[in-house]
């Protein structure tokens, strides 16, 4: 019997991502979830612009590159255009969603629209060669911060999750992590639900999955992910953030 | 006994699985090395397996295949 084989909707290539990085992790979460829900042959993903931006290499269904940070408007389009027939998800890291596309994360909630949104929060800018993110921890060393980032000259990293959750519109908001195994299974848990809320067609579902970047942060992938553990996750702590659903039938 | 499959030569040598291993049956082979350039994981003794899957689990390139 087979216990774990690589999901259907998963291509069969080799992923570009660097040794360690959990980027691969989590696209196999959302394949798995596409399989689990048989929604293969009806989801569209956005593609985004930093790391992740050759994704619609390795999901084995309809994919869409939008330009930089804009992620969440063409996924508004689209899931607008066939509301009935198409699951729409966007897949987006820190620096698209945070930076410059956060008129259109905040936007994009706000109105509730019924899409799914991934975003991969590693804390740098990956794909450009370790730049500060809005993301980066204070003190955080990286390209543009060698002495850490000093809060005084650039402010504090923004916390997307709880942002969002004072917003009246967006219905489900989860921070997990892909550090070790349980978080890994809790993380396949909040993605299935905010594709579950989409076919449901309750409205704007986002997990936040913290994430490692052991090329950038100078480590190994095994150190990276103690990293993320120390530091990552007490600053960003894991939970859900909004459930509207849930916090209805309370 | 549980088996694993490891599409060696997709394999980036990270060591996420060997660290996931509750039983450390996983290892990076330092005197092997595959298509792409780096020393692949390999398991030492199959037969002490359990088949949990944790290596696949963490195993960001999903190159292992777990039958139990």
């Amino acid at each position: 019997m087979v216990v774990f084989e690589k999901p259907k909707a998963l291509a069969d290539v080799s992923m570009h991502y660097c040794p360690g990085c959990t980027h691969g992790i989590i696209h196999r979460l959302v394949a798995e979830v596409i399989d689990e829900l048989g929604i293969e042959g009806k989801t569209i993903g956005v593609a985004p612009v930093g790391c992740s931006v050759m994704a619609y290499n390795y999901f084995n269904c309809d994919m869409v590159e939008a330009a930089h940070g804009r992620a969440p408007a063409v996924a508004t389009g689209l899931k607008r255009a066939d509301p009935e027939n198409h699951i729409v998800f966007t897949y987006q890291g820190d620096g698209d969603l945070a930076s410059i596309g956060m008129a259109e994360t905040v936007h994009s909630a706000t109105r509730n629209e019924n899409i799914t949104v991934i975003f991969v929060n590693n804390a740098i800018y990956g794909m450009t060669g370790g730049q500060m993110a809005p993301t980066s921890l204070p003190g955080q060393v990286t390209q543009t911060s060698p002495y850490g980032r000093d809060v005084n000259h650039c402010g504090f990293p923004i916390k997307v999750c709880e942002m969002l959750s004072e917003l009246d519109g967006p219905e489900y908001l989860e921070r997990v992590a892909v550090n070790n195994v349980k978080n890994v299974k809790k993380a396949k848990m909040a993605i299935k639900k905010a594709f579950e809320n989409q076919i449901n067609g309750k409205g704007f579902s986002l997990v936040e999955v913290v994430s490692s970047c052991p090329t950038n942060w100078g480590m190994t992938p095994q150190k990276a992910l103690q990293w993320v553990e120390e530091n990552m996750i007490p600053y960003y702590p894991l939970g859900v953030y909004k459930d509207r659903s849930a916090d209805k039938a309370e | 006994m549980a088996k694993l499959t490891f599409k060696t030569d997709m394999c980036k040598g990270c060591g996420l699985c060997v660290d996931a291993c509750p039983k450390k049956l996983l290892i990076i082979a330092k005197d092997k090395i595959n298509q792409k350039g780096h020393s692949p994981a390999e398991i030492t003794d199959e037969s002490q397996c359990i088949g949990c899957a944790f290596c696949a689990t963490m195993c960001p390139d999903c190159i292992i295949t777990v039958e139990r």
